[in-house]
């Protein structure tokens, strides 16, 4: 070391000198990072500043204890119960019934298929039902269980359109993290003697399950939000329905639908309110999950 | 419990590949074989033709004889993932189950083939853990991640997990290559130890490693890319490495190739 720095004239001032031209793209590029970076979040807080803003009008006692029967436009108070509830029921049917299959398809995909005829088959359907337009899913639900079927409208119908919505998110979410699992660990566990189904079951998916959480929430998250699909399937009412297989039912984005398309600052009111319970429905469900995800993951690393 | 493995006409393929040829030898019990030779040879696919790990691989297949004390393990009556609990396998690289304690990476083998009580798991972790070489480094703290241990000691614990289940044979695929020095002295201390309970064989890049651990020593070679991988000679180490039968050998373990 000392040899080095006293063979040459100037110690270090090679090493440790940065041009000036360096350093201002550096700075450059650095405030260009930030400023995409707080472009980026301004529409996002925008939009949260304002919701919470004109929901907080009305987010009291009655907006979660009443519905809206037979409370006018123009009428205070009123409430978003028949609403949540709606939207809870239909959620958890949509999660119940889309989350075993799209996870066990994943699992096929990742897992069984290899390089099979059926897997390509079965991936290129996924593929093309992640462009499906939600109220194509409403339609063909509308469609097939309320006009060919004569079921009449339910929750249990919107949560039938909102499956066909989530299945392709899952799987795909899920797929991803399966693949993530290292392979040396599947052989780790082959070498154990130990068969393909309890590798799978007792190995590779809990690997994944953090990842596949937080996946299964992003659906969760974003067929909360539907409405098109719901108004041709659960249509609409103001009264409270807590039977999700019979008859029309509330729900969050018809709820705010319904009364944002009123002139009535009431009505305008409630929308925002409505809003604003939806998102926070959204983000308590996130952050139990990543809870949950997080608990079962041993400490360290 | 040691098992004799003995291969016959052995050879393996990936997809249409002949990845290698016509392999006969045998492996004697409670012994440690070594297989040396240059990269791409083929002696990790013949380490893996003897559990049945090969197959995993999608497109892979063997054909020829592999007796297992007179058990034909490519019998189409032979279940692969019985052999697999006679014939145990350590990695190249340590692969501990991430989401497991270094309790339940022991226990795994056995836990997920259905053995369920307490007292008989916590024997056999301690045993299996002493019989590796790391009980007096974990013991205080079996229920943390085993992701958390050292390189060296995330390998003896894979040894562990290996030997919980009781396999008859123990197949090493370079187990010291991820391990700096120290760790690799703990484990070949190791192997020497377990070989008077199982039959053991390792793949090793490392001649001096193959001199100091193995009775016998098994030398593969490749004719050149795309050519098969076939065995050159196998003998007792001692002769392997001071006077071998063929040139080849010669040349690899004098350093003229390879």
């Amino acid at each position: 070391m000392t040899t080095v720095s006293t063979s040459k004239g100037r110690p270090g001032a090679a090493l440790t000198k940065v041009s000036t031209g360096r350093r201002i793209k550096d700075r450059f590029v650095q405030v260009l990072v930030y400023l995409a970076f707080a472009l980026a979040l301004i529409p996002l807080m925008s939009v949260l500043w304002t919701v919470v803003v004109n929901g907080a009008k009305r987010f009291d006692l009655t907006f979660f204890q009443f519905s809206m029967n037979a409370v006018g436009g123009r009428d205070a108070g009123g409430g978003a119960y028949h609403a949540i509830i709606g939207t809870l029921q239909q959620v958890l049917i949509t999660s119940l019934i889309s989350v075993p299959i799209a996870v066990l398809t994943a699992i096929y995909l990742v897992e069984y298929a290899g390089d099979g005829r059926l897997g390509k088959v079965i991936s290129f359907t996924v593929d093309v039902m992640t462009g499906i337009p939600s109220i194509v899913a409403g339609l063909f639900v509308l469609a097939l269980w309320l006009l060919t079927f004569g079921f009449d409208f339910s929750g249990f119908a919107g949560a039938l359109a909102l499956t066909i919505l989530m299945i392709p998110t899952v799987v795909r979410a899920s797929e991803e993290m399966l693949k993530l699992v290292p392979n040396e660990l599947r052989e780790a566990s082959f070498a154990l003697g130990v068969p393909r189904w309890r590798t799978i079951l007792f190995v590779v998916l809990p690997t994944a399950l953090t990842g596949m959480i937080t996946g299964i929430m992003l659906a969760v998250a974003r067929v909360m939000g539907e409405t098109a699909p719901l108004l041709l399937t659960i249509f609409y009412t103001k009264v409270i329905n807590t039977n999700p297989v019979d008859g029309a039912q509330g729900s969050l984005p018809t709820f705010i639908w319904d009364q944002a398309k009123d002139p009535n600052q009431n009505s305008i009111d409630r929308a925002w309110t409505g809003a604003l319970v939806l998102i926070l429905i959204i983000m308590l469900l996130n952050l139990a999950a990543r809870f949950v995800a997080g608990r079962r993951r041993p400490a360290g690393r | 419990m040691a098992k004799r493995i003995e291969v016959s006409g052995l050879h393996a393929y990936y997809g249409g590949v002949h990845a290698i040829e016509d392999i006969s030898m045998t492996v004697e019990p409670r012994s440690v074989t070594a297989f040396i030779g240059p990269s791409g040879c083929g002696k990790s696919t013949f380490l893996r033709t003897l559990n049945r790990m090969h197959e995993v691989i999608p497109g892979a297949r063997v054909e020829g004889k592999v007796l297992l004390d007179d058990e034909d393990l490519y019998e189409s009556s032979v279940d692969p993932v019985a052999v697999r609990r006679v014939v145990g396998m350590v990695f190249q690289r340590p692969n501990p189950f991430p989401t497991m304690s270094i309790y339940d990476n022991v226990a795994a083998g056995l836990k997920l083939n259905g053995v369920r009580r307490k007292a008989r798991l916590d024997e056999i972790v301690e045993e299996s853990l002493r019989g590796a070489n790391l009980w007096n480094e974990v013991q205080d703290r079996l229920s943390k991640p085993g992701a958390g241990l050292s390189g060296g000691q995330q390998q003896r614990l894979c040894i562990a997990r290996a030997i919980a289940v009781q396999p008859q044979v123990l197949l090493m695929d370079e187990p010291c290559s991820a391990l700096d020095p120290i760790s690799t002295l703990a484990i070949e201390d190791l192997i020497d130890k377990l070989k008077t309970q199982y039959t053991i064989v390792i793949v090793t890049h490392n001649m001096q490693q193959a001199a100091r651990v193995s009775d016998r020593t098994a030398f593969f070679n490749i004719a050149g890319t795309g050519k098969p991988g076939k065995l050159i000679e196998i003998d007792d180490t001692s002769k392997i490495f001071t006077n071998p039968e063929q040139k080849a050998t010669e040349d690899y373990i004098t350093g003229r190739f390879g």
